[in-house]
């Protein structure tokens, strides 16, 4: 099943290049066209059939197969097994193939969308990328490399961190966000070779854009909700290079659909449009190879391996460097005459691209710059959390007042009066809802006190004109309630973080059996720890109990030592709630039972999720628009017409 | 001047006020938040600087881990295996994967009785793991205790949070 597996890659990978060569020389032909997309199709079954024999190798406890050996073990549940299939190097790229083929075939199934030229040239640029991730899977790192005549008689077993539902759902997620930007991407380099980039363009793009976006920021979210509850010390964000790695693409995707909803617009932004696709693929390819060379550690870095990381970086330099030329050669064309007034959408639109940039930029820095140093200096530096927290407090508090702004201005020019009356009718409601927020969250210091204003501010305007528009028109499009319920999102967020990460009560203590901790308004009490048997490992439970006010709870988290490896690792135990999470994990056991043990209290940490959630929800939502959905109808009677 | 120019001269100085400020505030940062990597023989042959906060690593020296009894304080030594050693306080829980004889790496300050004060301890994550950091220490040492560099599972700080 193994070498089905491995031949189906390679036939993926032959058809991925007919796809590309067909792409690029074929591109005026409708009849080429046809062949294209059953070709785009036949790749995607193929990487698909391959997936599949990868997971049933799994399954199957094949440990001839190298990597199932590495990562796997009889013990494992069936679908730790199987999500054990991406929690490797090799797997997680087989993953990443699957889904460029299915973003391409997604494209292929929206074909008369789009002129035949462009939409060859989509293809083939998206197959010739497929081609290079194939090439690097079968030469670089094979997952289905065999392991014989020595075929071990069990596995290794997957890192016990990764044995989680988190693991299961996070790492699909992300990859089909980091694919996704590929698309947009791929339309770039179409427009730049025919020479057509407009309002029409972006609306071709858009839906891509959000698409992609809202799974990477789904992505990210559920790789922060993990390492939250999984790593057992409580923190969300660690500024981790990997955690970087997601976070820079994300940036980038974040301007680019702010500034292709003003190209669709407003038909201006043309040529930065085009830069922020090149550069939110670029990065994802980035992002990608600091995680597999290795170069920076992290949670994620899977192998320290030096061929992988020059194929990856080598690759990188062709696809950048190529789409940068190209960008070079045809973007200084598309400068627009439209011109705005500063009180407008594009010049907040403007604002808000120039702070995700320089956001972008600290994040870069703070992730490459240790890299530079020693390859300068030969010494070794590492930037911690104060040096990005000390840039985004401020980014991040006022892209967040630029956007409270946003549905009170019009395109083009806003009469200030407007603005002075909307504010002014806003003002009382707010200053309520702000009162009563503030009750509730007590804010501790100017940086809590300034979030929660911008997002009372935020969740105001976004709501009152969401009403004032019912009101006066009917329900919204789509598009436009996704775009607000994103920015409601976002203010959830940063109330979230902010409240967070100032006023959590975190204690680290020493508790024998009986004794008691004061946390908060809590207090907890530790009954000691006893023998529990899991699947695939024994844990230390410890038994706490948590009294609040009148009500009480238990909390039992766990010390696990896993049976193959005998790694330990740390179950926390979590009381999650709307407006506080307690969090306790067992640390180590010290004499007489006693144990250290850490415990939190984190007030609104799920507010950082879910806001995260609501925005790539809105996202989401605004693909259904309909003038999407015209788009389609539209181009098939000019098919109609024309033939 | 006409409007244009005078548009553009604006602009210019905008931007050269706006990246040198950036730039600016990118150099404080750095200076304030950057730490250094020393390995043991760096830290007792004293060119590691005093109080500022930096990074150490080395292997936990086999029975050196003492606990104190009523509180989280501990000790321990880090070595490179080739005579430089030094001790090690910091109060808190370890993570998971700190054991005697494997390498781990510390952030804090080095004080002037010589001992360094971690304010957080990082340790492999996986058996065939080795912190990049101590890479090049292991591959200069003969003796034995170091595990090769293999396939990695990642390092993750022991303490401290998120935010």
């Amino acid at each position: 099943m193994a070498d089905l597996g491995h031949f189906s890659l390679i036939l993926a990978g032959v058809m991925a290049l007919c796809t590309a060569i067909i792409g690029f020389s074929r591109s005026d032909r409708e009849a080429w066209a046809a062949h294209a997309g059953s070709l785009v199709v036949g790749t995607f079954v193929f990487a698909g059939l391959s997936f599949f024999a990868l997971i049933y190798s799994f399954l199957t406890d094949d440990f001839s197969v190298a990597y199932v050996a590495n990562h796997s073990n009889s013990l494992l549940p069936w679908y730790y097994k199987i999500s054990a299939t991406w929690g490797g190097h090799e797997g997680s790229f087989v993953l990443w193939i699957l889904f460029l083929c299915g973003w391409t075939s997604l494209v292929v199934m929206r074909r008369h969308n789009y002129p035949v030229s462009v939409y060859m040239r989509v293809i083939g640029c998206l197959a010739l990328l497929n081609v290079g991730f194939i090439c690097f899977s079968l030469f670089t790192s094979d997952p289905f490399a065999r392991v014989i005549p020595m075929t071990p008689a069990e596995g290794s077993d997957l890192n016990p961190l990764l044995q989680d539902f988190g693991l299961i759902v996070h790492p699909p997620m992300l990859y089909a966000g980091y694919v996704g930007l590929a698309v947009p991407f791929a339309f770039a380099i179409a427009a730049l070779l025919e020479n057509r980039v407009d309002a029409l363009w972006a609306r071709w793009v858009r839906p891509w854009t959000n698409a992609a976006w809202a799974f990477l920021t789904a992505g990210i979210t559920l790789g922060s909700w993990w390492a939250y509850y999984e790593l057992g010390w409580g923190g969300w964000w660690f500024w981790d290079p990997s955690e970087n790695a997601s976070f820079m693409p994300w940036l980038a995707a974040t301007a680019l659909v702010h500034s292709v909803a003003v190209t669709e617009k407003r038909g201006t932004f043309k040529s930065w449009t085009l830069l922020l696709a090149i550069a939110g693929f670029s990065l994802s390819l980035l992002g990608g190879f600091i995680i597999r060379s290795g170069v920076l550690t992290s949670v994620h870095a899977f192998a320290v391996d030096p061929e992988r990381g020059l194929y990856i970086l080598i690759f990188l330099g062709l696809v950048v460097g190529g789409a940068l030329t190209l960008y070079a050669l045809r973007a200084g064309a598309y400068s627009s005459q439209v011109r705005f007034a500063y009180l407008s959408r594009e010049f907040f639109m403007l604002i808000n691209n120039a702070i995700l940039m320089l956001s972008l930029g600290v994040v870069l820095w703070g992730t490459l710059s240790p890299l530079g140093y020693e390859a300068i200096t030969g010494g070794k530096i590492s930037l911690g959390p104060p040096f990005f927290d000390r840039f985004f407090v401020p980014l991040m508090l006022l892209l967040a007042a630029a956007l409270a702004l946003v549905p009170v201005l019009n395109w083009k020019r806003t009469r200030p009066e407007l603005v002075a009356d909307y504010l002014k009718r806003q003002g009382g409601g707010a200053f309520l809802l702000a009162l009563s927020v503030g009750y509730i969250v007590q804010p501790d210091g100017v940086a809590v006190a300034a979030a929660l204003a911008v997002a009372v501010w935020i969740v105001t305007t976004h709501v009152w004109d969401l009403i004032h528009r019912c009101r006066r028109s009917g329900v919204p499009p789509l598009a436009y309630i996704g775009m607000s319920l994103g920015h409601l999102g976002f203010a959830c967020a940063i109330l979230g973080v902010a409240v967070t990460s100032t006023q959590s009560v975190e204690k680290d203590v020493r508790m024998a059996p009986g004794e008691e901790a004061a946390l908060g308004d809590l207090t907890v009490v530790f009954n000691g720890t006893r023998q529990v048997k899991g699947p695939n490992y024994l844990a230390e439970q410890g038994v706490f109990l948590i009294r609040e006010g009148d009500s009480t709870f238990e909390l039992r988290p766990e010390k696990r030592r896993y049976l193959a490896g005998g790694a330990i690792m740390t179950e926390a135990g979590i009381d999650p709630g709307f407006w506080a999470d307690t969090y306790i994990s067992l640390g180590e056991p010290l004499q007489d039972g006693a144990w250290a043990v850490r415990l939190h209290h984190k007030p609104m940490v799920r507010w950082v999720w879910l806001g995260a959630l609501l925005m790539a929800f809105g996202g989401l939502l605004a693909i259904f628009d309909v003038r999407y959905r015209r788009l389609r109808l539209k181009a098939k009677a000019a098919v109609l017409v024309a033939g | 001047m006409n409007p244009v120019r005078k548009n553009r001269l604006y602009m210019a100085v905008f931007l050269l006020v706006a990246v040198s400020g950036g730039v600016a505030a990118l150099m404080l940062a750095m200076e304030e938040n950057l730490n250094m990597f020393y390995p043991p023989d760096k830290i007792v042959s004293g060119t590691a600087p005093k109080d500022t906060m930096i990074r150490a690593g080395g292997m936990v020296l086999d029975g050196s881990v003492q606990r104190a009894p009523d509180s989280l304080a501990v000790e321990f030594v880090l070595t490179d295996h080739q005579g430089s050693a030094f001790t090690v306080t910091y109060t808190g829980i370890l993570p998971d994967l700190f054991r005697e004889g494997q390498g781990i790496l510390v952030r804090g300050h080095l004080l002037s009785s010589g001992k360094f004060d971690a304010v957080e301890v990082l340790a492999k994550h996986d058996e065939n793991y080795m912190p990049p950091e101590l890479i090049d220490l292991a591959e200069g040492n003969a003796k034995p205790p170091i595990i090769a560099p293999g396939p990695v599972k990642g390092v993750v700080p022991g303490s401290g949070s998120g935010g």
